[in-house]
């Protein structure tokens, strides 16, 4: 029989269920996320499974209603806050930097925060600069929190049920150009643990470490380059916190050259901490210097062909690697 | 350990009211001398930090916290100590924490802008002003969801009005029908400004925007404020929703302790009053008297053991040692 696929949008959607089905603590809040199931329909149906008890509408209100996740948290529920937009994200800092991420260390360890904050990146949607950010990095700074960047739906079903399942803040960003990405799932209950990163592709020449959209842009390019003879890995680290940064050094030595593709600003970004724990952890076994690609460092614009020029795509990230690898 | 303070709850349903309003002075006291070895300790140069204290408006924390049960929850402020103690924390863990010891309620990684103990459902202090709005909302939130009869309170001073969450939280607790109840300390100084000078239109108006029950009350008169509380609390315990509670009171000290020169903003004629006419010490016992509840020697015995305590608790918290340093990366994830 040929197995299960389902989009991610449907993944996300069965991790939930799951989930609430599971524990009937866990609650989901935020913006039309009942019976509209969000803009982006990821939500569909969960209300009429669940009631408008656990599936909660909230006013438009991110910092309002990501507080009071937090104190839902902390209090006996397991919240999972969504927040449809990954550029609103700046509504909620205080809540998550100063409240959740905090908490369980103010407090000596005696209170704990285990919500989820699910959210979105990426461009090429032509939503213009106020809806196409990819955030992340921020969060990925500040200790107390988790990041998870989902890639696949397989992936996306996995990381949510463990996510949903920890005792800590945990942040997941969804690509939302992804959500109609189709790919196996199982229907059983899996989880994939936080911080393991996964090799999308083996290969013996050069690793593209990639993340969320990134990782389908370094697999086309792998394709793309196979034809010119040239063997591409692509290691997905899948969580920025807590970071496996083992399989990517390993994958550093073995190949030698490194080029890391993240869709968030590469300045004080993501791409910037993965290379420098590669070149700390791989520097002697490298033939160049690792590589960053991400989002120009630009207010994501409106007009399509100039959109499309602040994201690395196929061609691009291909190019990168022939350079490197002197083809 | 010692305890000021003990569990709030503790024969309280059949208290006499002489019983009951002397125990009311005695957390009072206690609260007030706290801040005295405070002040003591901060300036002896042995606290490290920040120390901003409550004196003043101790029938605040108080006249609250004894309308609420032990697992009703609080969130607190900067400016937390009378609140934590009011809900029935020990003195001496508290002196520890402010003194950054492994025996403080955080293990010393708070300190005292955030001293939380789920015993007395002390959600935290928080030092963002507002920052504890959607917490307080969220266990109210949590009270309603499960089914339990929890209150929330939600303790913050009139400087928080200038903060936005707060009347997004507001606004979700009156839509939801959410057990907390806003309790705005307007101690008259947001900082170093005084509040009219930072609120436009009146503060309970802020809360009838809502339809959010709404009460103000003479901050200083802890049995006025207990009354309003109580009803209140009944109110949100049996499904009344939120209310929001507007309690005229004063910062006796500046906003944190080295604020000593305060002519700039408020004159000293201006704090004497308020210490001199309205101290709500002196309103509770003049009461007493009146009522021939206590005389003059069970004021001052109830002072002195409460002073013994709060002495112990200082050099319990001076002896007790600092945290391990591999403290340092523990609790950052649970």
């Amino acid at each position: 029989m040929p197995e299960r696929e389902l989009t991610f949008a449907q993944a996300v959607r069965e991790a939930l269920a799951e989930e609430m089905r599971r524990d009937a603590r866990v609650c989901i809040i935020g913006e039309d996320v009942a019976e509209a199931g969000t803009p982006f329909k990821v939500l569909s149906g969960l209300v009429e499974e669940f009631g408008a008890g656990r599936v909660v509408d909230t006013p438009i209100s991110e910092a309002g209603f990501t507080g009071v996740a937090v104190g839902a948290a902390m209090t006996g529920l397991r919240p999972v806050v969504d927040i449809m937009f990954g550029d609103f994200i700046t509504l909620t800092m205080d809540q998550m930097v100063n409240q959740a991420a905090k908490v369980h260390y103010m407090s000596g360890g005696h209170w704990k925060v285990p919500m989820v904050m699910r959210t979105t990146l990426g461009a090429t949607r032509r939503s213009a600069a106020q809806h196409s950010q990819s955030l992340h990095a921020w969060f990925s700074h500040v200790p107390g929190l988790k990041v998870v960047l989902p890639s696949t739906p397989f992936d996306a079903k996995g990381l949510l049920k463990t996510a949903i399942r920890d005792e800590n803040p945990v942040v997941f960003f969804e690509d939302k150009m992804m959500y109609k990405l189709k790919g196996p799932v199982p229907e059983e209950d899996y989880t994939i643990p936080l911080g393991v990163a996964d090799v999308k592709r083996a290969g013996d020449d050069i690793t593209l470490v990639a993340t969320s959209s990134m990782v389908q842009v370094a697999l086309g390019a792998a394709i793309l380059l196979e034809k010119e003879g040239i063997s591409v890995e692509v290691v997905d680290p899948r969580t920025t916190w807590p970071l496996d940064e083992k399989t990517l050094i390993d994958s550093a030595k073995k190949t030698s050259r490194v080029i890391v593709l993240d869709e968030g600003y590469g300045r004080y970004g993501v791409t910037s901490e993965l290379a420098a724990v590669i070149a700390e952890g791989a520097f002697y076994d490298l033939d160049a210097p690792v590589k960053r690609m991400g989002a120009m460092h630009v207010p994501i614009p409106f007009s399509p062909p100039l959109e499309d020029a602040t994201v690395p795509t196929e061609q691009t990230v291909a190019d990168a690697v022939k350079s490197m690898c002197k083809r | 350990m010692t305890t000021a303070t003990s569990n709030p709850e503790a024969g309280r349903e059949n208290a006499t009211a002489k019983e009951k309003w002397l125990r009311a002075y005695r957390q009072m006291v206690s609260i007030r001398l706290f801040e005295e070895q405070v002040n003591e300790v901060y300036t002896r140069a042995l606290m490290p930090g920040l120390a901003h204290l409550y004196s003043g408006e101790e029938a605040v924390a108080v006249g609250i916290c004894e309308a609420l049960r032990i697992d009703d929850y609080i969130t607190s402020t900067h400016r937390g100590h009378g609140h934590c103690l009011a809900k029935g924390a020990s003195p001496d863990r508290m002196f520890a924490e402010l003194l950054g010891k492994e025996a403080g309620y955080c293990r010393g990684k708070g300190g005292s802008m955030h001293i939380a103990d789920p015993a007395t459902g002390n959600l935290g202090a928080n030092a963002i002003v507002g920052g504890s709005v959607g917490i307080a909302t969220g266990a109210a939130f949590s009270a309603k969801t499960l089914g339990t009869d929890r209150v929330a309170v939600c303790f913050f001073g009139e400087g928080a009005l200038g903060q936005g969450s707060l009347y997004e939280v507001m606004n979700l607790a009156q839509l939801w029908k959410l057990p907390v109840i806003y309790v705005c300390e307007n101690n008259q100084y947001n900082e170093y400004t005084h509040y009219q000078e930072t609120t436009a239109g009146t503060i309970l108006g802020r809360a009838a925007a809502f339809g959010i029950e709404a009460a103000s009350v003479d901050g200083q008169d802890v049995r006025a404020v207990h009354e309003v509380a109580t009803r209140l609390v009944k109110r949100a315990r049996s499904g009344g929703g939120p209310a929001f509670l507007q309690c005229d009171t004063y910062r006796y000290s500046g906003h944190h302790v080295g604020d000593i020169n305060r002519e700039y903003y408020r004159s000293k004629k201006e704090e004497q009053q308020w210490k001199t006419d309205r101290d709500p010490i002196k309103v509770l016992s003049n009461w007493l008297l009146e009522q021939g509840y206590a005389d003059a020697a069970s004021f001052e015995r109830i002072t002195s053991e409460v002073r013994a305590t709060m002495e112990a608790a200082v050099k319990f918290a001076i002896a007790a040692p600092y945290p391990n340093v591999d403290e340092v990366e523990k609790h950052v994830y649970a």
